[in-house]
Formats: C-alpha cells, structure tokens, sequence
C-alpha cells in the first residue's frame, strides 16, 4: 500500500520558487528579450496644477526613428477605470499633478528614448497648486466637485452624549502621519505586444491581473477575450503594484498598438518613487470619554486622508482606515467621522495596511494618553477594553470566535519583559553620564482580513484545482506571488488536502487566459479567501479521484492512470468553486453598519530601542511580537512577512521622510529616501499565535498586512519612555528629538 | 574590443566603453541574473564580484575591467543543483520577492565572518524590503562555511 504523505500545513516548506530565485534564473519582467521590441519612456508634465498650452517636437531631431503614442491614439476611454474613472491615461489638457503622463515614446536604444525627452517642449499655464489637506478642505482652488471631497463616511454607534455626559475625564488628541514609499526593489515594469488575432498582451510586474485587464479593455475598447494579462515574477509589490500597474500596461500596450513593435517600458528608481503611489498622509482626531477606572465610554474620531489628484483606491483606503479608527476595544457610544480629499500631487494608493496604519496609529497613542491622563498603566487599560468573544465593534460587529487580541497582548507583555524593562529603563534614564537614554513601547491592534463589508460578495472570487490528462495537478488562481510566498501556501493547501507530497503540485502563472478570476492579490486576502477555495477545489478534485480509483493516487504514475477516466478525453479534468456568502454575514454599506470584516487577526508588539544622548539618533534594539494568524500554514513564510512587515513600519515611524514641496517627492532616490538597512534592523522575536477561524483553510486568517499596523505607535511609546516627550507625528527623526529638547529647554 | 573574464569564461565586449557592467553583462551576455534596483549604488541588488571583491556593476562603466575577473550569480548553483550557500537560502527563508538575492548571495560568498554581527555588516550594502533581514542573516550564518563558490 502507498503510503500517505505527511502533513503539509503548519510546516515551513521551502519556497517552491526557491531554486529560481536562487539562481537568477526567475524572470522578472525586464529579464525577457523582446526580439524587434521599442524601449518606452514617458514625457510627464513639470507643474503641479494647469493647462498644458502647447507641446513643440524639436524639428531638428530624429524623430523618423522614433514611435510616439498621444491621448489622440487612445482607441476607447482615455481614463484608466479602478473604482473611478477620473484619472487620464494621458493628459492633453489639464494637469493635475507633477509627474503625470503627457505621451509616450519609443526607440530601440533605451537610452535614446529617453534622450527624445529632452527634445520635447512643453508649454503651461500655471494655477495655483492645492497641496495640504487643509487646503483642500478650505476649498483653497476647487479640484474636484464642488468640496474636493472624494469619499465621506460616518460610523455610529450608541449615543456620544451619552458617553460624554458620563465621563469622569475627557481626553483629546491629534496625530499625524506622513506619506511612505512602498520601496519594492523592483521597479515597475511592463513589456506589451499585439497578436496577429488583435489582442492585446501585457506581461509584467504586477499585483492583480484582473485589474489591468478591466482597465484595458476600456481605454483599448476590445472584448475581454482580446485582452491578456500576464504575471511576471514580481520583486516585491506592498500594494505599490495594485492599480499602477495598468497605467503602465496602457501606456506600453498604446505605444505597441500604434508602432505595430513589442514595447518594453521599464521605470528608473526615481521615476517609480517620483511618479507612483504611496501611502496616504492622514490627520487623526480623538476625543474620548474615559471613566476613572479606565473603561471607554465613548469615542470620537475625526479622520482625513489625502487622496492626491485622482480618486484610484483613495475610497477604500479611507474605510479600512475608518473602519479600524477605534483600535480593537469595546466602547458602547462611537462616531467616526472621515474624508479622503483631493490636492495637487501624485495619487496615493495602496500600500500595505491600507489605511489602518494611519488610524491605528491615532488609535494606540491615544490609549498612551488616556492611560497617563488617567494615571493606569497602558497595557492595563488595554487589558481593560480589549475585544474578547462577544465583544460589539462600532458597526455593531459580534465577534463570535477567533479573537486573539488578549492572548497576542499577554505573551508579548511576558515575553519581551515589559514590565521588568520599563522600571529597569527608568532607573537607567536617571542615571548620570549615561551615553543613551533606554525605552519599551507597546501597541496592540487588530486587522480585518479580506474585503471590506459585501466586497467579497462582489468580487464572486474563483479558484480550481486542475487534474491534467498526463497526471499533472496544478492550482488556477491569479493571485500573484509577490514575495509573499502565494505560489508555495496554494501547494501546501493543495497538496495537504489531497494528501499528496508538496513536488506533485504545480501553481499556473497567474494569466488572464489561463486562470480564473480570484480578484487582486490585496487586503491580505489570498491565503484566508483564495486559499480556502484552492482547498475546496482540492477536496472536489480528491472525492473524484476516490471515487475513480479508490483512494487518491500517490505518485505520477497513479494519478495519470486516474487522469485517464477523469479527463475523459479532454486536457483536463478541473474542479472550479466560487466564494459563497456565509449565510450570517450581513453588512449595509449606507448605514456601515453589520460584518465589516469575516474575521479580524490580531497583534500585539513591543519595541525596546535607546536613544543616543548626543546625536539624538533612535537605535531599536529588540522587537518582540505576538500575531494571532488563526493557522500558519506555512510558518517560516509567515515569520517572515511578520518581520518584513515590521521592519517595513519601524522605517515609517523613524527614517522615512518623503521630502514633498510643491506636489513632489523631492528625494526620489533610495540614497536620500532611507529605509530601514541589515544594520537599522533589530533581531525580531516572533510569536505564532493560533486562534483558529472556521472559514479559513485549515484556520488561516489574513496576516500580510498586519505587521505593518503596529510598530509605529509602539515606536513612539519607547521614545517617550527614553526620552519623556510624546511625538505626534512620525518619522520621529533626530533633528525632532532634538528640536523638542530645545523647546523644553531642557539639557540632555 | 574590451576583453574579461565573466564566470570564467573569456569574452570580448564591443560597443561603447562607458556602457555600465551591468547593462553589459544582462544585455550583451544575456546574464539577467544580475538586478538592477537603483541605478546609483545604493540598493546592492546589482552587485557582482570584480576580482573576488563585490562591487555595483550599476557604477561601473565596462572599460574599467578589462583583462579583470568578473563572477555574477550565475556561477554559483544551477536550480537543480544549488550550491551550499544557495540551499541554506532556500532552507532558511533568505528570499522573499527574491529581487535583491543575487546580489545579497555575491556578497556573502566572499564573507569571511559568518557571525550574526558580522554577516549585518558585511551585507549593510544590499537593501531588501521584504525580509526584515533575519533569514537572511540567518541563511549566511548557518550555511556550512566551507561552502563552494
């Protein structure tokens, strides 16, 4: 008899793209040749608000060399449709941002394409740039609508004067955080051609092929069918590759299109970090009514977001960000109050956490503050109101099972020493001649995995397990393999519930001809949504081969032989299931009252750092971090993510600066935009915690994104612990330190 | 005519000096292994050895290795058959998106301390975005030290 394979979830498998990535042999997109192919470059406009007026070609250069693409050549819309379709896929007229695409050319030598740049002159006229979200708010120059307003949104729950007229004290805050660069370390990229048949092929680095192929089949006005997106292995994406990818696609299938030549269009460093999105700087409020014993009777929050110049996910991301704008704690009386609004620079988009990075950041400082304003310990008022089972959230939410927010909060307290080091730090920061002073921070937060509210629904996701007629058994998705390791969770899910070794499984290149449509690889959704329907594609596909042959087969051999009488004379045999709505999963997206989320993870984190006395410079020297990720199913991977995505936020609260004036990013470049170096880094301990959740595969609940949400405020937590001072907005760099020193007139 | 040595193969260049080793070497040899990340020496991703030292191929322009040895992430294992260093990567979760690992795997090839401390120093020169740098310190420090190149 064969014998079973073992277990293939909860064990950290190698990578299955490892011996690729390795060796360099893994393609990204500006690895392929493209024999006959054009080298693309993007002439972009200079001012941040205007009209264009005229664009001259130098008479005296070339151009009979060169393809040029227009707005003109555009055979459909010329807009590039994500939720809204306000944004050009080339400007003709208006300019809304600097940066923002006027036309593309194309030459066989890429560095002659970009020489043709300097021979195009672009004539404005200039209006007055709208570049703060006050200044938007204040209608400083109408951009949009009649109040620049992009989304608006209101939760409510109970009644806040009820909450305020109990209150015993009332505490106010106002936290700011700035834009961030996602820094993937493979800039954008895309290569285009057109088939003999008319369709339109794009092939590149990208986070959701759907999305591009939505987009596509707009701005070219062709039958979905005449439209194909490919996934190339993608260097590292952190929502940067979730819809600015189909301007890219457009612009290089445009040029293809109108030179009748493949077209590469492959960005530098600082044109990726100058010219796409980032995070969205947002402004929080708080104002809470706290009882004497640390309950929260009531909350108030104010959120802005700034969008930039067109809508893209700017909605979105407003009603995560709102959405998580309490933190994971029981308050009976709640309002949040947000708005994205528009200004004249790059449009903001996705970036890992989407939006909760912002209001969890409010969230966890305002805590800190009710705690001191209340004289108890922080982690004790967090023990105090932190979501348990039953526990109602501010869309009137019940939690019925998965809630790890206590447990991820007791373990990291207990494991990273918190307690003992926060007294031990206080005698060392008293000492004398001390070259730094020592601080621990901790935060705790929540992430709701998947679409927000009925986005599931809507979405209607697909995923199949395919049985070839050779025995091959590959899994369809087109959720893309960022990094992340989708490729290698999709074969142990696979292979674990057909209980087969991990080598017989394969995972399809996520093609748009090829795979059917999972949704983007966003809103840590594809382990805990795609996942669990590459597990029930499994489960049809194995109850078919039992059925065939009496047992799964365990080899090549077997399931060929299987494959003959399942296929049954076709190439394959595939078992294709679609996301169902859970039948108690209700939400109302007017009132933003009901499940907002299926299931919400869990995190808690605590950053030990010390700061240097005399540069003021901050050092993390230990994080300690619990994660309640319902399963790991793979638990190398996960750590992984959950450090990366650490060190990701431990840049955002203290190196990364996007230097904006005048609507652009000024530092465009990895030398002048730091991000967090091998030496910047400090050991990680990561804790698994697994609070199971019933609709997840195996358990699994969402955890890409998470890391992301809490280092931040726990940051500034330690700094004031080292230094005394409270810093409400980040990056907290030295010059801040210094300047708040000063300020107090306080020596160090 | 520019001759060098790339993964101990003797080659001629032909084409403009001042072209970048990188462009070179991805372009001309079709050795696509080798990234580019950031153009101005900052990133690592680029990085080849240049007579056994790591260097950015992204800054240096190719009449400056002439007649010199030049080994990129292609001399090392092949996919069925990575050397100790690249399956100690693969044991240890050193990759990610995998865009800064061929550099990364150059650099610590030639490390002559595989200690934590020292292996943070030696490779402050890459940046990645999606490990937080632990597995990959931890691939460097725990591959057999007498691993083949």
């Amino acid at each position: 008899m064969a014998r079973l394979a073992p277990a293939q979830v909860g064990i950290g498998i190698a990578r299955t793209d490892a011996p690729q990535k390795l060796t360099g042999a893994a393609k990204y997109i500006d690895d392929y040749k493209l024999p006959g192919c054009l080298h693309a470059a993007t002439l972009r406009t200079t001012i941040a608000h205007g009209r264009i007026k005229k664009v001259t070609f130098d008479p005296s250069f070339p151009w009979y060399q060169y393809a040029v693409a227009r707005a003109a050549d555009i055979p459909g819309q010329n807009n590039v449709l994500f939720i809204e379709h306000d944004q050009p896929l080339l400007t003709e007229d208006k300019v809304m941002h600097p940066m923002q695409a006027i036309l593309i050319v194309g030459h066989p030598d890429r560095a002659q394409a970009y020489e043709a740049l300097k021979h195009i002159c672009v004539e404005y006229e200039e209006e007055e740039a709208v570049l703060s979200i006050e200044d938007s708010l204040a209608k400083k120059k109408l951009l949009r609508g009649e109040d620049n307003i992009f989304k608006k949104l209101l939760i409510e729950r109970g009644n806040l004067d009820d909450g305020f007229s109990q209150a015993d004290r009332i505490v106010e805050g106002e936290y700011r955080v700035p834009h961030q660069e996602q820094a993937y370390i493979e800039n954008h990229g895309m290569a285009a051609w057109v088939e003999k048949d008319g369709t339109i092929v794009t092939h590149g680095s990208l986070q959701c092929p759907f999305y591009v192929h939505k987009a596509l089949v707009k701005i070219f006005s062709r039958p979905p069918e005449k439209i194909r997106v490919i996934n190339a292995v993608t260097g590292g994406a952190f929502g940067g590759k979730e819809d600015y990818p189909s301007v890219i696609a457009g612009h290089a299938a445009l040029l293809a299109l109108k030179s009748g030549k493949p077209v590469k269009l492959i960005y530098d460093r600082h044109e990726d970090m100058a010219a796409t999105t980032k995070r969205h700087p947002a402004v929080v409020k708080h104002r809470t009514a706290v009882s004497k014993d640390g309950k929260l009777l009531a909350q108030d929050i104010t959120v802005f977001m700034d969008g930039g110049a067109f809508a893209t996910c700017s909605g979105v991301v407003l009603s995560r960000g709102t959405l998580h704008a309490t933190g994971p704690y029981e308050c009976p009386n709640v309002r949040v109050r947000s708005c994205a609004v528009a200004t004249n620079t790059p449009p903001n988009g996705a970036f890992r956490g989407f939006g909760v990075p912002q209001t969890i950041f409010a969230a966890e400082l305002q805590m800190e503050k009710i705690a001191t304003t209340l004289g108890i310990d922080s982690v004790e008022l967090r023990r105090r109101n932190a979501w348990k089972v039953g526990s109602i959230t501010s869309t009137g939410q019940e939690l019925k099972e998965s809630v790890g927010a206590l447990k991820c909060l007791e373990l990291c307290v207990r494991k990273s020493r918190y307690e003992k080091k926060r007294k031990e730090y206080a005698l060392w920061n008293r000492g004398k001649g001390k070259p730094t002073w020592h601080g621990i921070g901790l935060a705790l937060c929540h992430h709701g995995a998947g679409f927000t509210g009925s986005g599931e629904v809507t979405l209607a996701s697909r995923a199949a397990v395919s049985l070839t007629k050779d025995g091959g058994i590959k899994v369809l998705a087109a959720s893309t393999d960022l990094g992340q390791g989708a490729g290698t969770v999709f074969t142990q899910i696979a292979a674990h519930t057909l209980g087969l070794s991990a080598d017989l499984i394969q995972v399809e290149v996520p093609d748009t001809a090829l795979v059917p449509n999972s949704g983007p690889t966003v809103a840590s959704r594809t382990t805990m949504v795609i996942g669990r329907l590459v597990e029930r594609a499994a489960r049809q596909l194995k109850d078919e081969l039992v059925k065939t042959a009496g047992k799964v087969p365990q080899d090549r051999a077997g399931l060929k032989k299987a494959a003959r009488a399942l296929c049954a004379g076709q190439p394959t045999r595939r078992c294709e299931v679609q996301y169902e709505k859970p039948a108690d999963i209700t939400w109302d997206d007017q009132l933003y009252r009901g499940e907002a989320y299926g299931v919400f993870s869990y995190a808690a984190i605590a950053v030990d750092l010390e700061v240097d006395r005399l540069t003021y410079e901050v050092k993390v020297r230990k994080v300690t971090t619990a994660q309640d990720i319902g399963k790991a199913i793979n638990p190398a991977l996960a750590k992984g993510q959950i450090m990366g995505g650490t060190n990701q936020a431990l840049g955002y609260a203290l190196l990364e600066y996007a230097d904006f004036r005048g609507g652009w990013m000024r530092n465009s470049q990895l030398t002048n935009y730091a991000i967090p170096t091998f030496v910047d880094t400090p050991p990680m301990d990561v804790f698994l915690v697994e609070e199971p959740y019933s609709r997840g595969p195996y358990g699994a609940k969402g955890l890409g994104e998470m890391p992301m949400d809490l280092p931040a405020p726990a940051v500034v937590s330690a700094v004031h612990d080292a230094t005394g001072f409270w810093f409400h907005a980040i990056p907290i760099l030295p010059e801040k330190i210094c300047a708040e020193f000063i300020k107090a007139q306080r020596p160090p | 005519m520019i001759p060098f040595t790339v993964n101990g193969k003797k080659r001629n260049y032909q084409g403009p000096a001042f072209k970048r080793l990188l462009d070179v070497l991805r372009e001309d040899f079709g050795l696509a292994g080798t990234k580019e990340g950031c153009g101005e020496g900052e990133c690592g991703a680029c990085t080849v050895l240049l007579d056994g030292k790591p260097v950015t191929s992204c800054l240096i322009p190719v009449c400056q290795v002439q007649g010199r040895k030049v080994e990129t992430v292609e001399s090392l294992g092949r996919p069925g058959r990575l050397n100790p260093l690249q399956k100690s990567f693969a044991e240890h979760a050193g990759a990610q998106c995998g865009f800064c690992t061929p550099g990364i795997l150059m650099t610590a090839s030639r490390l002559k301390k595989t200690d934590p401390e020292a292996v943070r120093l030696g490779l402050a020169g890459h940046l990645c975005r999606c490990t937080g740098y632990a597995h990959i310190v931890e691939s460097v420090t725990k591959a057999p030290r007498s691993r083949k190149r």
